[in-house]
């Protein structure tokens, strides 16, 4: 077959996609479906187990808020793990910036937007500390956020002073990761996804179809899209029902102001992954250092950007957590928060080795660490049994990922 | 099959060298690796580049790409006399260095690595449109009939197949040197033909290619000038039917043959 040649129209049936898709999966590039997977397996076996406490409105918007910070951390993770580093300070420097946007904000009175910029800036800078170290001393990520990991649990502890909190009570900031959008929000968030996806990808389409290039078939976009739908619609439907175990007292429905914040996460950052030259340079010092450096790609400058960019929205989960919390702790983003988020990384199916990840996998897998740890809690498991299962999720994503890996190599070379 | 030998453009374009060497020298502190180095790629010709190991071929590839600047000696471009004291210098003359490693990243597909560095498109939204379209082109103007889509992802393609992209990525600037570095070390049989053919359309297309090669059977079959270096210096440029192999092999392990044995 030549490249010359007018792209082939004949994937067209739901069989040869099928098969097409399999014969993808066999080739080692199995994406998110592990995690896709085990997620709807998760839903199925706790909704049989606790049907009356795990699939309920109330559980599903409390399950987001636990997770949101964890997930916006994975997304942040995401950019160094692309370059095969690792950040281990990311919780902490969430936990920092929360810190910081306590003391402003609760202790001088400082207004919210100032405050919050206040909480990304102190991330950003320790992005820029953490990158520089690693890009251009030279000290390996690993070993660099390992101090940073300890040296900023100190920081927290000299901000917050031991044993202390600093409560957050400015509402607009309480509201992000509490609040609920009224419910015709709720619906116009639907449609805007459903319609923004749905067009965007028609539109890339059809652009490539009178370009005469190779283009996804109109009937897998019908079916992504036809899932996309049903999913989203299935989600706000539930989300918008009455929660409040007391509707007389309080009313609590429709959905959580976080999923704001996540789908435009999702969106802005899976542009400049995807369509911008700097997230071309990410993919590519992940899959090869030395190639980007020759094409002219200043690679440690890259890094840094990376650094910076985990580290800032590090600060941006540190705050969805203090606002869950109500309040910072020296225990704000600490414990399990950076594992879980590299979990939940993996498990959605970015690479520990570089060079492969999307911005979804955090969203992924963020949902199935925190569904395995809601679901648990409800099946009245200690806290022991939970962290042996979620150590054995993370393993077998670990697993799928070398595999995957080593199945790709295998069968790449044609 | 056999790469034919078309040799059709030799006449008009042989007689003004594209690039143009004069004693070159260049030292690594103690070592005196080029000793007064003359060479000449023309246009439209594959010239060979050829000597054992430790000869100097790596230092003069990476001298004429900018990589370490020579000491001394002068170094022309179409005529003028130029300074390349950066990678960058040699890209923006139009010279493009193909290295045995071929420097492509596995997870990005045919066309993002041909245009890694150099995207086409505003740096906020890339023109992913344009780049498929260029590299197709670029593909379809080499003749490549091997590559089944350019949306593959280079670790599914087979060394020949990367080689042909490495290629193709230096012939998409309007380069007009191109230096190739042992191109079909690594290659089956059938592959090595495939990359040879493409070298010689590169020729064929005007271009000045240096091929730089162990194996005497490629050089034979594809160049048409064969440069050998013996231990710093360059002791014979000739052309490519007016000796036999056995004095190529002579010239690159003594450095003198007895027809060519005067020239340096």
């Amino acid at each position: 077959m030549s490249t010359s040649t007018t792209p082939p129209e004949e994937q067209n049936t739901i069989g040869s996609l099928t098969s097409a898709y399999l014969a993808k999966i066999r080739g080692g590039d199995v994406g998110s479906l592990p995690a896709v997977l085990g997620l709807v397996v998760l839903v199925v076996a706790f909704s049989l187990l606790r049907p009356d406490t795990f699939t309920t409105p109330l559980n599903l918007a409390g399950l987001i808020g636990q997770s949101a910070g964890v997930m916006v951390l994975a997304m942040g993770l995401i950019f160094v793990l692309l370059l095969g580093e690792i950040d281990l300070s990311a919780g902490y420097t969430g936990g920092v910036a929360a810190a910081m946007v306590g003391v402003v904000m609760s202790n001088h009175g400082w207004s919210w937007p100032l405050s919050l910029l206040v909480g990304l800036l102190t991330g950003a800078f320790i992005g820029v500390l953490i990158g520089l170290a690693v890009a251009k001393v030279g000290i390996p990520s690993f070993v660099v956020t390992l101090a940073a990991f300890l040296g900023l649990q100190g920081v927290i502890l000299k901000i917050i002073g031991e044993g202390g909190t600093i409560g957050y009570r400015n509402e607009f900031v309480l509201k992000l990761n509490n609040g609920s959008l009224p419910l015709w929000a709720g619906w116009a968030l639907a449609v805007i996804v459903i319609v923004g996806y749905g067009g965007v990808s028609l539109l890339t389409l059809l652009s490539r179809r009178k370009q005469n290039l190779a283009a996804q078939p109109m009937l897998l976009w019908a079916i992504k899209t036809g899932a996309l739908a049903i999913a989203v619609i299935a989600f706000t439907a539930f989300l918008s029902q009455e929660r409040s175990p007391n509707p007389t007292l309080k009313s609590l429905k429709g959905v959580p102001n976080v999923v704001v914040v996540i789908a435009v996460l999702v969106v802005v950052l899976g542009y400049l992954l995807t369509r911008t030259s700097w997230g071309r340079h990410v993919y590519a010092v992940g899959g090869n250092a030395e190639a980007a450096r020759r094409a002219g790609i200043n690679v440690p400058w890259l890094k840094v950007s990376c650094f910076i960019t985990c580290s800032t929205l590090a600060a941006v989960a540190g705050i969805l957590i203090a606002s869950r919390d109500n309040s910072v702790s020296p225990a704000t983003g600490g414990q399990q928060t950076l594992l879980f988020a590299v979990g939940a990384a993996v498990i959605g199916g970015t690479s520990l080795f570089g060079g492969k990840g999307r911005i979804t996998d955090a969203v992924i897998g963020g949902l199935v660490i925190a569904v395995i740890n809601n679901g648990m809690g409800l099946l009245n498991q200690p806290a022991a049994t939970v962290y042996m299962v979620t150590g054995a999720v993370l393993l077998f994503a670990a697993a799928v990922d070398a595999i995957s890996r080593r199945r790709a190599a295998a069968t790449g070379r044609v | 099959m056999s790469v034919p030998a078309t040799e059709q453009a030799a006449p008009a374009t042989s007689d003004a060298p594209l690039l143009s060497l004069r004693g070159i020298q260049k030292s690594f502190g103690a070592v005196h690796v080029l000793r007064g180095v003359d060479l000449d790629v023309r246009p439209g010709q594959v010239t060979a580049l050829v000597g054992d190991n430790g000869a100097g071929k790596s230092t003069l590839i990476k001298g004429i790409a900018g990589i370490h600047a020579f000491d001394e000696g002068e170094y022309t471009f179409e005529g003028q006399p130029v300074k390349v004291s950066g990678p960058k210098d040699a890209a923006d003359l139009g010279i493009e260095v193909v290295y045995q490693d071929l420097a492509l990243c596995d997870n990005l597909d045919v066309v993002d690595n041909m245009f890694l560095g150099r995207e086409v498109g505003s740096k906020f939204r890339l023109d992913d449109t344009a780049m498929e379209l260029r590299a197709r082109e670029t593909l379809d103007g080499l003749s490549v009939r091997t590559l089944k889509s350019v949306r593959t992802h280079v670790s599914a393609l087979s060394g020949g197949q990367r080689q042909t992209v490495a290629i193709a990525r230096a012939v998409l600037w309007n380069s007009k040197v191109v230096i190739l570095d042992e191109p079909t070390a690594a290659l089956g049989v059938a592959q090595t033909e495939q990359v040879l053919l493409l070298v010689r359309r590169l020729a064929d297309r005007g271009l000045g290619v240096v091929l730089i090669s162990h194996n005497l059977n490629d050089v034979f079959e594809v160049a048409d000038d064969i440069a050998v270096l013996y231990l710093g210096q360059l002791v014979a440029q000739v052309r490519r039917d007016e000796v036999t192999r056995g004095e190529v092999v002579e010239l690159i392990t003594t450095g003198k043959s007895e027809k060519n044995g005067g020239e340096s």
